[in-house]
């Protein structure tokens, strides 16, 4: 029984005195931290996407307190409405951003363009792409395995079974940026998301010679510039045998769509318009 | 008695099928393509232009920096483009295309086969000879010769080291070069000697290759410094690291050149084809290729044109096999898997294997049971399971620590999982990925 009291009591001093000890340091050495820091993570979306550059959420807030300019700063997932409250958190301007949507630049699929061989390697697009071309002639194409699919935290973007390329679920798509990081052939592209959707954009990364890639697409830019001449805005540019339309001078006219012999220029959400997938 | 390394390493079945096959030239192709890039490092910069007319011998390409190597014409004829060919990296790189004319050789070109011993060059003068022939390592790796022979200057060469271990199942051409070219090989280990100032070199043979060792022993009693060396049967023992470590003992430090333990490592073709730009004026333009595979028909060892078409060579051996499910530039461990039977033939290609359908096909990927099968035979030491899964996490920082830059790629890891795991193709896609890393921090500094 003595040993008992003898062994509550030493513990008890013990946690009474280090208790002691840890409230003077806890006091002592209290780490002032701004409280807009943690009132601005409380609104972010917490999806820790790392999507606006930052090491999740809680640095993004960081971020904006630290630097007290939201120049530049954009959360891609929670969009205007998010940053303006981050703004009058901080008593700001919000930069004014653009909302965007990701673009998978390819439209091979197997109707368009045939295989030419057979990968029966592990189903992963970074491996496939580091051993070699693909299973087509387009070495610059989709592979199909869905690295992209792997890295959307949203579930945005999905393999469609039938033609084998990605599918971006515009209602989902926050314009993170992980599948364009995530895909190793660098086709997929954030771009503004337009008026009502409506975007025109080239969907064809191949830099081949226009036969080269002709032979290995049936929807590939081959880089004739017809659409350079249609468009009368300057925001068509040819290179390295690939088309660009830049959407900051695209009007979206539509010329460009209708002009293209290859189809490769792809007008989404427009009324007559074929869409793709 | 037999050396080898101390650890990891596997012994594949060898079906060294083309295994005595004299070796023969084959019928000139109507084209060749050359690629610009046949060698580690920056490609060559071409200097013909279209329409241009070469003889065997002529420069077609010069190195373009320090780590490259020049091309010489391996045909005579007309070049009819500069463009594109998909080579056996599996993407389109830049080619010269040259339509076969006849045969004419630059004059300079000894063509006697008379064996020529005496040398009168000093060793600055054999180093240029080299550079200017475009030697490369002719083992697979394909590193220009004439950068391994300058050491850097805090690093002074004690041995060479002839690798003519062909560990590799089905290759057999080094083998076969050895039995009819013996005097010639050590007449140019003899000029690499010189070259690296050294007094000592060892020629290291796997005892499947009895023939050879014993031949070899016999000539160079006639060579002063040459040893030869018999080698217990380990893959991947050809590798650089894991030779000089058979053959000195010393264990090449993680991170350092393998010239830091004073060895100097040389392919055995790579010593002909030294003794035939030295001594016969020829440029690196021909080398011996192994074509083999079960449903070859007459597999053998032929002495092909650089940029010769996959296809001539699997013609000169019975044909294309009907089932034919891959075709390997190189052997069954380190080669690479072809798209195309057009894929020209380059100054690092060793062999084509063709595996049928069923040999072709990878087994289903299972999981993974921590059995540490691959530890235990990787030359190396590293942990390819791991590896494995910090690579599909894209953790290129841990993977680093993991030393994945130290993988040589035999793929022992691979060969011997029993769930069949892609744990080369995520060690490769590691390398490539630190790599950049690397490449990105030292562009910074």
């Amino acid at each position: 029984m003595n040993e008992c009291i003898i062994a509550i009591a030493c513990l008890g001093g013990i946690g009474l005195i280090l208790a002691v000890i840890l409230y003077f340091v806890s006091k002592k050495f209290a780490v002032e931290a701004d409280s807009r820091i943690d009132e601005i993570a409380e609104i972010l979306p917490k999806a820790n996407c790392g999507g606006c550059g930052y090491p999740g959420c809680k640095g993004f807030a960081e971020a904006c307190v630290k630097a007290n300019s939201l120049v530049g700063k954009n959360c891609p997932v929670g969009g205007a409405s998010t940053m303006a409250k981050v703004a009058q958190i901080l008593g700001l301007e919000a930069s004014d951003v653009k909302p965007q949507i990701a673009v998978v630049r390819c439209q091979g699929d197997c109707t368009h363009r045939t295989r030419t061989n057979h990968y029966d390697g592990a189903k992963k697009c970074a491996l496939a792409s580091d051993i070699y071309g693909g299973e087509t002639d387009c070495s610059y194409g989709c592979l199909g395995y869905g690295d992209c699919v792997e890295a959307c935290l949203f579930d945005a973007i999905s393999i469609d079974p039938s033609t084998l390329l990605p599918i971006v679920d515009e209602t989902r798509c926050t314009s993170c940026g992980a599948c364009v990081k995530a895909c190793p052939k660098q086709l997929i592209e954030l771009r503004p998301k337009g008026p009502e959707s409506r975007r025109i954009y080239v969907s064809c990364i191949n830099k081949d010679k226009g036969p080269v890639a002709r032979k290995a697409c049936n929807v590939a830019c081959i880089g004739c510039g017809i659409c350079v001449k249609k468009c009368s805005f300057d925001a068509i540019t040819v290179a390295n045998h690939l088309a660009y339309i830049d959407p900051e001078k695209c009007t979206l006219c539509h010329e460009c769509v209708e002009a293209c012999p290859q189809h490769s220029i792809v007008a989404l959400h427009f009324s007559n318009s074929t869409e793709l997938c | 008695m037999l050396k080898t390394f101390r650890i990891g390493g596997i012994h594949p079945p060898e079906n060294k099928l083309s295994a005595g096959q004299a070796i023969r030239k084959i019928e000139l192709p109507a084209q060749v393509v050359i690629p610009l890039s046949q060698h580690l490092g920056a490609p060559a910069k071409a200097i013909v232009a279209k329409g241009d007319e070469v003889k065997v011998g002529t420069l077609l390409a010069e190195a373009n920096g320090f780590v490259s190597a020049s091309i010489s014409s391996p045909v005579s004829g007309k070049i009819t483009k500069i463009d594109t060919v998909i080579d056996s990296s599996g993407y389109a790189k830049p080619a010269i295309f040259i339509e076969v004319i006849g045969d004419e050789w630059l004059p300079e070109i000894d063509r006697s086969s008379d064996l020529k011993r005496e040398c009168t060059l000093s060793s600055n003068e054999i180093l240029e000879k080299i550079k200017a022939a475009g030697l490369v390592g002719m083992g697979g790796a394909a590193f220009p010769t004439h950068v391994k022979l300058v050491p850097p200057p805090d690093f002074k060469a004690e041995i060479l080291i002839i690798n003519g271990v062909e560990c590799e199942p089905y290759l057999t051409a080094d083998h076969q070069l050895m039995l009819e070219k013996s005097e010639e090989i050590l007449v140019g280990v003899t000029l690499l000697m010189k070259v690296l100032n050294v007094t000592q070199a060892v020629i290291g043979i796997e005892a499947n290759k009895p023939d050879a060792i014993k031949l070899l022993t016999e000539k160079a009693t006639a060579y002063p410094g040459i040893q030869i060396q018999g080698l217990k049967m380990c893959y991947p023992q050809g590798g650089e690291k894991q030779l000089i470590e058979a053959i000195t003992g010393k264990q090449v430090a993680p991170g350092t050149l393998p010239i830091s333990t004073g060895a100097v490592v040389q392919n055995i073709s790579t010593a002909f084809a030294v003794y035939e730009a030295v001594q016969k004026n020829k440029p690196l333009i021909e080398r011996v290729i192994t074509v083999t595979g079960k449903d070859i028909v007459t597999p053998s060892n032929l002495l092909v044109r650089l940029g010769t078409p996959m296809r001539a060579l699997l013609e000169a051996c019975g044909g294309i096999p009907p089932n034919i499910g891959k075709l390997i530039a190189g052997g069954p461990m380190m080669g690479r898997s072809l798209t195309n039977f057009d894929t020209p033939i380059t100054k690092g290609s060793s062999g084509i294997l063709a595996f049928n359908e069923t040999e072709s096909l990878r087994q289903p990927i299972e999981n993974c049971i921590r059995c540490a099968k691959c530890i235990g035979v990787c030359p190396i030491g590293l942990e390819p399971y791991l590896i494995s899964i910090v690579a599909d996490q894209n953790d290129w920082e841990e993977l680093e620590r993991l030393h994945v830059m130290e993988c040589i790629e035999c793929g022992c890891c691979q060969f011997t999982c029993p769930a069949h795991r892609p744990l080369l193709d995520f060690c490769r896609l590691g390398k490539s990925k630190v790599g950049a890393l690397l490449r990105q921090r030292a562009a910074k500094k």
